[in-house]
């Protein structure tokens, strides 16, 4: 079903992908002529498929659970934040903020993040096929943040259990954050996150960072660093 | 909040509907800045010509042309709404202290392409007073403002133009602005607000005596503390710079035709061809510019 924003209201339509009845067949949508609306596919709970012929706005995908979304074009502000379930497939660039605080779920981007993607992630997996600007992973928690490309400044500042790998070059990284070993373990979480996105490169090729776990609890020789 | 807008074009194949483009984009932005809304639009210069921008707040029309009919030789004196255009042969040194000798005016910018309109109100009735939609032009820079650290007035509406056809527009709030302020009126730069960004134009019509708008930008970086996501105006172009934590928005789309720069890409989705356009975010810290 094709569902026009042209001729339908935003709520409107965000209302009818919202309330799909759990018995219903179809399960197949498309969005067109979004330019650029925000918050469009927010809230979304049952397991369809969305496809968006365009670029969107701000928190697309948000809160998302159990849908698969995918976006034609390029996303703003906060793609996929706070996203539980599910999956987010964006083809062009994110802006700031993607997969912000989300819990679980997949989101992959083809092309660059700019600053701050997967800041607080808390269990999300994020593939970025282009790079990823400053900040990002910036107090993320948990989960994977994968990057074909490069990351900016400060990568994974004041982080916590979320593993990163980069496969390009890092412009710094940000407090506590340090390179870790490839373990076994690492390796094949890695190689399950390619296939995710069916790219063959080598997990050997990538970098792996995390936390060094120094500024968890409060410590008085790592005051500077708070 | 506040929205920032500029179309830049390449050819001129969209000269006509420049106007109605920058309009678009200005309603569109509307949710990010409801108390009021300004553009500066540039025309190619004509010979020898200045046109010098004015609000005439409470003054009457018939009473301001029968005064500066007495001070200055000028071509015409065209009427916009509140506003008026004076075309003049005569020089700025000569004819901006006869203008600021009137207490009831503003002159909210000059020079010899760039016509600068703003006012208090939504931006969608502030297009529609001035008849935004029928100006033509080379490129052109619009801004609407959620006020947060000054009142809402025309003085403290954007752009801001402290120099001949210099302008800016900010999206953000500036930190260090009393200290540069004090700064520049020591150097003799004059001010009409409480606003930080008209402290930011001022800094970059002082900066750009001795460099190009470029490196006057560059060095900003340093001097100028807050947030922002500029667009500077000049005679020839325009360029954008963010600041280095970048958290104000910007999205640029360029075409053969057009670069068009809009704090979303909801204002700039009317544009010709721009889903098939060049889309990116600029980077934090780096100058982009357009024209000379």
């Amino acid at each position: 079903m094709n569902l026009d924003l042209k001729k339908l209201k935003l709520r409107s339509v965000n209302e009818k992908l919202q309330s799909i009845d759990r018995k219903t067949n179809s399960r197949k949508f498309t969005i067109s002529n979004p330019e650029g609306n925000h918050a469009i596919c927010a809230g979304l709970t049952e397991n369809i498929e969305v496809t968006i012929k365009g670029h969107v706005g701000y928190y697309c995908a948000g809160m998302n659970q159990n849908a698969n979304i995918i976006v034609d074009g390029n996303v703003g502000t906060g793609v996929a934040e706070n996203m539980m379930s599910g999956k987010v497939h964006v083809k062009g660039n994110a802006s700031q903020s993607a997969g912000a605080t989300a819990h679980g779920g997949t989101l992959i981007v083809d092309g660059d993040t700019s600053s701050r993607c997967g800041i607080s992630m808390k269990g999300i997996d994020i593939i970025v096929k282009g790079s990823v600007g400053h900040m990002s992973a910036f107090m993320a928690q948990s989960g994977n943040l994968v990057v074909f490309g490069n990351a900016g400044e400060a990568l994974g500042d004041s982080l916590y259990e979320t593993n990163i790998y980069v496969k390009g070059k890092v412009k710094s990284l940000g407090a506590d954050c340090e390179e870790k070993k490839m373990d076994k373990k690492h390796k094949s979480k890695l190689k399950e996150l390619l296939k995710k996105v069916g790219s063959n490169i080598k997990p050997d090729q990538f970098k792996r960072y995390g936390s060094a776990r120094k500024l968890y609890n409060f410590n008085i020789d790592n005051v500077s660093n708070y | 909040m506040c929205g920032i807008v500029g179309i830049y074009l390449k050819s001129k194949k969209f000269e006509k509907s420049l106007g109605g483009m920058l309009s678009k984009m200005l309603v569109s932005m509307e949710s990010r800045g409801p108390d009021s809304a300004g553009f500066a639009i540039y025309n190619s210069d004509k010979n020898k010509i200045y046109k010098y921008s004015v609000c005439l707040n409470e003054m009457s029309f018939e009473k301001f042309k029968k005064e500066i009919k007495k001070k200055v030789k000028f071509t015409t004196i065209e009427k916009n709404s509140d506003h008026i255009i004076l075309k003049s042969i005569e020089k700025p040194n000569k004819i901006l202290p006869i203008l600021e000798s009137f207490a009831e005016i503003s002159l909210v910018g000059y020079g010899k392409s760039i016509e600068i309109f703003k006012q208090v109100g939504s931006p969608s009735n502030v297009v529609k007073k001035f008849n935004l939609d029928n100006f033509s032009g080379t490129h052109a820079i619009g801004h609407t403002r959620m006020a947060t650290e000054s009142a809402i007035t025309t003085n403290g509406s954007h752009p801001y133009s402290t120099g001949e056809d210099e302008c800016l527009v900010h999206n953000g709030s500036l930190s260090n602005h009393n200290n540069l302020r004090r700064k520049l009126k020591k150097n003799g730069s004059k001010f009409n607000s409480e606003n930080d960004t008209e402290v930011a134009a001022g800094y970059i019509s002082d900066s750009l005596k001795n460099r190009n708008l470029k490196q006057t930008l560059k060095k900003g970086l340093s001097e100028l503390d807050g947030f922002y996501t500029f667009i500077a105006g000049t005679h020839s172009g325009f360029a954008v710079l963010r600041d280095e934590i970048a958290c104000k928005p910007a999205v640029i789309a360029e075409t053969k035709d057009y670069v068009a720069i809009c704090s979303e890409f909801q204002a700039m989705a009317h544009m010709p061809n721009v889903n098939n356009a060049k889309i990116f975010e600029p980077e934090p810290g780096i100058v982009y510019s357009w024209g000379k």
